[in-house]
């Protein structure tokens, strides 16, 4: 049995009682990820000798008796999207492939706090944009059960690099659903916290107000332990709560008592796949018997999250986009070649006669910032940019914008109605188990609706969780969503748990990797 | 001033930089003039994930000001995007406050000493909080060569002043922004140095008109690049004259041209048309998700009303009503700033006579200032010293025509008045000797007398000199009068 079939709580203790050393481990890692990675493409890049390096020290340092950090010792995987200045920061675009940020993120540099062993940067959709690490502009990624099938995204090689048991545990990012849904189409636990939970320094932004770190594992427990490392207050994140952390790995085994579990009836209605409607319902009937009283709740407005996310998220993306021009950072066209380009066009509009043309031909510096543009983003980000572009522009503002952000507010006073009278919302991640590669690469506005069950929770903020409850015929996982009111992490965590020491499907290991 | 056939309207935009240490949403120094791009953090040049925290001086100091210029401080405001596209704006958008700003609707007064135009309230319409752009240096010499980004001024906190368009001259917009900066000064918000960019003006300009008993309002022009009050006041006659020829030539009333952006040219004394940077700039304004909005609570509020300095206006007001100053003599005290008026009090309290201290501060004291190049924290004679001179003349112990000589003495050996007066053998002149000194001189001048007995005052005026040649104490005043008395007794 390899090192890595083991919990991260587990190897945590197996390094504090000298049984393994961090070294071992974190090789463990490394030749899992080079025997497996090449089939399911979840690292961008690898630290081979740095993360050997750093645990070459926590060991040193063990030996020596130091205090050492709450992840002494255990390989941590990085989505590309979190900024560390000992490597490049790329987030799957060719905008930002040599982009090396001279500052830590806050996530990245608590993770280096907690001693834990950063072992690689793995894949996601562009700017994590996207629901199956598809639009990654470097490589695909393989969901580990099947690979001919997607992880999910954005977060898919977070998801995918857990799943195959190259590292215990990954970080990824939530902003519609980035997170729960990789997570529930590879088999683990993937977390978004409460907004505001876990700093968005140096996390490179999407969409802001819905962006949220978390982290992803196979076990509740381990999920736990990850969240107690990277949450907490940051002065450098005016959006950051000021909530003291729970110290969630010790709580995370004491069970809930007379858990009140809601459900709300349109998750469950046409549209989702029957498999999924069996295990999740199953998964239900899993808490009744350890004791929960199962309620119907009402969430009318979660039906237009969709609609509301994809006005919100595009609006921020395309301003926050806006400072990849090519002027200060990241890709820039090819001077020589722009030049050329105006001063052909220029020759044919004067020879053509053309003085309107002439007059409104680019200056340099706006076909720069057009050509650096355009070469640099992929489509979905263009999509996305120009999406968000419309729905901010003068006349729009007020039906798309404004309009989003109302049914934002009655999202989130249905949760907190709803929340009055249970404890946890459950229902499915996603319709269906993990599509095809390349299913919806054509179909954009299909691949949107995968995040049905999972916007919501960001659109209100609020922290939710997926784990694996089943698997279909085919033996692909299926998730369960477990959502919270806001800052109860701790609920989720205990429920998951609990759910854990009375089922196994989390223990399961793909196949073919 | 003749009259003109039209009335100029007028409306200011105000750039004013906050004087913190720190730039609105980093830490880095805002101090001017460094080496390029040296006061650059992740957070101000944009780079991807960073995030800004606001700058509380920044908001204080702000709330200062526009307390100061009589605005009303909503309970809450936020910051938006305000979005385009320059080099110079590392972010592609600015940090900016667009329709909640932190303050709306105050007013500031003006006044003209010298009664060139009615004093006047000129309305605020709001004033916000913003980051500044970084600075673009174009190397015009090397025609198309690249241009190079200093971003040390970006993420400076700039608070934005918006007028009514309430002022009718030039003359009037140039008493705003006197009175403007000299407000800025008195708080301490801000070093109001033009040439360092600390205080930067536009203006809206445009004219109303009659036509066949008509009103008419011409389209309204906003003029940039103006770097000293003169040049605005220049900028904006310059504007008026234009846009009349303009109106006399095509007739064009408001709302039938888009607004348009013209440059002071300072040299030429002309504006010129200024490329309007995208036809119609849309900033696709939205509420920034990085930043919360910021609440202010009246309690707030007051405190800081609680808090700020005595304002130019008050401070004139009360040397009026306490100093028996009149309004030229305060406009100039208070005009000096802060320092010379607690210097002018101080002699004032001390002397008992504010008028002559008055006197002695406006003449003699500034045009030591202004000829030295130097403050009156550097100034050699202290207010407890000047108001020994000053209570010196009042009692008769210094000659009043030997002030000056006294002062000098003062100045140059760094004494008192008392210690001058004895340096320059200033005695008092008892007043039986002094009338000992008239009657031996009228005696002695028959002629003078006989003149003086004929109506001819003036003629006294030789003994006066006779009488100096003889005690250089004597008050020459006085020796008027005991002469004339003596004469005419005669
Ligand atoms: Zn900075």
């Amino acid at each position: 049995m390899s090192l890595l079939d083991r919990s991260a709580c587990q190897l945590l203790a197996d390094l504090k009682a000298g049984e393994i050393s961090s070294v071992e481990l974190t090789q463990a890692s490394l030749d899992r990820i080079e025997a497996a990675d090449e089939k399911v493409g979840a690292f961008l890049q690898q630290s081979g000798r740095a993360a050997l390096a750093a645990a070459e020290q926590i060991d040193v340092r063990r030996a020596a008796g130091e205090q050492l950090g709450i992840l002494a010792g255990l390989p941590v995987a990085v989505k590309d999207v979190l900024c560390d200045s000992t490597t490049t920061t790329t987030c799957a675009s060719k905008m930002l492939a040599n982009f090396r940020p001279p500052y830590d993120s806050t996530v990245v540099a608590k993770l280096r706090s907690a001693d834990a062993v950063l072992v690689g940067r793995t894949n996601m959709d562009e700017f994590a944009m996207g629901g199956s690490t598809e639009n990654s502009a470097v490589q695909l990624t393989r969901n580990p059960w099947d690979l001919q099938r997607a992880p999910g995204g954005s977060s898919g090689g977070a998801a995918a690099c857990v799943a195959a048991g190259m590292v215990p545990l990954s970080i990824g990012t939530d902003t519609g659903g980035s997170i729960r849904q990789p997570a529930g189409l590879c088999g683990v636990v993937g977390m978004k916290p409460t907004y505001g939970r876990v700093s968005r320094y140096g996390l490179v932004a999407f969409a802001s107000s819905l962006d949220q770190v978390g982290p992803l594992a196979r076990t509740a427990e381990d999920v736990a332990l990850l969240l107690e490392a990277i949450a907490g207050h940051d002065p450098r994140d005016s959006t950051s709560l000021e909530e003291a952390t729970p110290a969630y790995s010790q709580s995370v085994s004491k069970p809930l008592e007379n858990m009140r579990i809601g459900v709300v009836k349109e998750q469950f209605a046409t549209g989702l796949n029957s498999e999924v409607e069996t295990a999740v319902r199953d998964a239900i009937a899993v808490y009744e018997s350890l004791g929960a009283t199962v309620k119907e709740v009402e969430l009318p407005h979660s039906k237009y999250g969709v609609a509301a996310y994809y006005v919100i998220a595009p609006s921020e993306a395309s301003s926050n986009l806006a400072r990849y021009d090519g002027a200060h950072y990241g890709h820039r066209t090819d001077q020589a070649e722009m030049m050329a380009e105006l001063e052909a066009e220029r020759k044919q509009l004067s020879e053509s006669g053309d003085q309107r043309g002439l007059d409104n031909l680019d200056t340099p510096l706006i076909r720069m910032y057009r050509r650096s543009r355009a070469e640099g983003f992929g489509p979905e980000v263009k999509r996305r940019i120009m999406l968000g572009t419309y729905a901010l522009s003068a006349g729009y503002y007020d039906a798309y914008y404004l309009k989003a952000l109302k049914v934002r507010r009655l999202i989130r006073q249905d949760y907190d109605k709803a929340f009055e009278d249970v404890d946890l919302i459950a229902g499915p991640v996603t319709a269906s188990p993990a599509f095809k590669l390349g299913e919806m690469v054509d179909d954009p506005l299909a691949m949107y609706l995968v995040d049905l069950y999972t916007v919501s929770a960001n659109l209100a903020g609020l922290p939710g969780l997926s784990m694996p409850c089943g698997f279909s015929e085919a033996g692909l996982p299926i998730g369960l969503q477990l959502q919270a009111p806001p800052l109860k992490e701790q609920r989720l965590l205990k429920a998951a748990h609990m759910y854990q020491q009375t089922t196994d499907w989390h223990t399961r290991r793909p196949p073919e990797t | 001033m003749p009259e003109q056939p039209y009335t100029t309207v007028i409306g200011l935009e105000v750039h004013v930089q906050l004087a913190t240490q720190s730039k609105l949403f980093c830490r880095c120094s805002t101090q001017f003039g460094a080496e390029p791009n040296t006061q650059t953090c992740p957070v101000c040049t944009g780079l991807p994930g960073t995030l800004p925290v606001m700058n509380a001086h920044a908001f204080e100091l702000s709330l200062q000001t526009a307390i100061a210029l009589n605005c009303d401080i909503p309970g809450f405001t936020k910051w938006d995007r305000k979005q385009y596209y320059y080099p110079d704006l590392p972010k592609g958008y600015q940090i900016s406050q667009f329709d909640l700003p932190m303050s709306d609707d105050g007013y500031l007064e003006i006044a003209d000493p010298k009664d060139r135009f009615e004093p006047k309230r000129v309305r605020i319409l709001r004033a916000h909080l913003e980051e500044d752009a970084g600075k673009s240096v174009h190397d015009e010499a090397a025609g198309k060569a690249d241009s190079e980004i200093d971003l040390n001024r970006t993420g400076t906190p700039l608070l934005e002043i918006v007028s009514e368009p309430d002022m009718r001259s030039s003359l009037e917009a140039r008493a705003f922004l006197q009175e403007l900066k000299l407000l800025l000064t008195y708080i301490g918000v801000s070093d109001c140095n033009m040439q360092e960019g600390s205080l930067r003006v536009d203006a809206n300009v445009n004219l109303h008109l009659e036509k066949d008993s008509e009103k008419v309002a011409t389209p309204i022009v906003e003029i940039k690049n103006m770097n000293s009050f003169r040049a605005v006041e220049r900028a904006i006659d310059y504007e008026a004259k234009r846009q009349y020829d303009e109106w006399q030539e095509t007739g064009r009333r408001l709302g039938e041209s888009p607004k348009q952006t013209r440059g002071w040219d300072d040299a030429a004394g002309v504006t010129r048309g200024q490329r309007s940077k995208e036809e119609s700039s849309d900033y696709r304004y939205f509420p920034d998700p990085d930043l919360m909005p910021v609440t202010t609570t009246a309690e707030q509020v007051e405190a800081v009303r609680a808090a700020l300095p005595e304002l130019p206006a008050g401070l004139r007001q009360r040397l009026g009503d306490d100093y028996s100053l009149g309004h030229y003599d305060a406009d100039v005290l208070v005009n000096q700033g802060r320092p010379v008026v607690d210097y002018y009090l101080t002699a004032a309290d001390a002397s008992g006579d504010p008028k002559l201290t008055c006197n002695w501060v406006t003449q003699e004291v500034l045009r030591e200032l202004k000829d030295k190049e130097i403050t009156i924290e550097q100034f050699g004679v202290s207010a407890e010293r000047l108001a020994g001179l000053v209570k010196g003349i009042d009692s008769g112990a210094i000659p009043g025509p030997r002030g000056r000589e006294v002062f000098t003495t003062m100045l140059a050996d760094d004494c008192d008045a008392q210690e001058a007066t004895s340096k320059l053998g200033i005695e008092q002149v008892d007043e039986s000797e002094l009338v000992a000194l008239c009657q031996k001189l009228v005696d002695a001048n028959p002629k003078i007398v006989a003149d003086v007995k004929a109506g001819k005052q003036q003629a006294v005026g030789a003994l006066i000199g006779q009488a100096k040649a003889q005690n250089p104490n004597v008050d020459p005043g006085r020796v008027r009068e005991i002469c004339l008395e003596l004469a005419q007794q005669s």
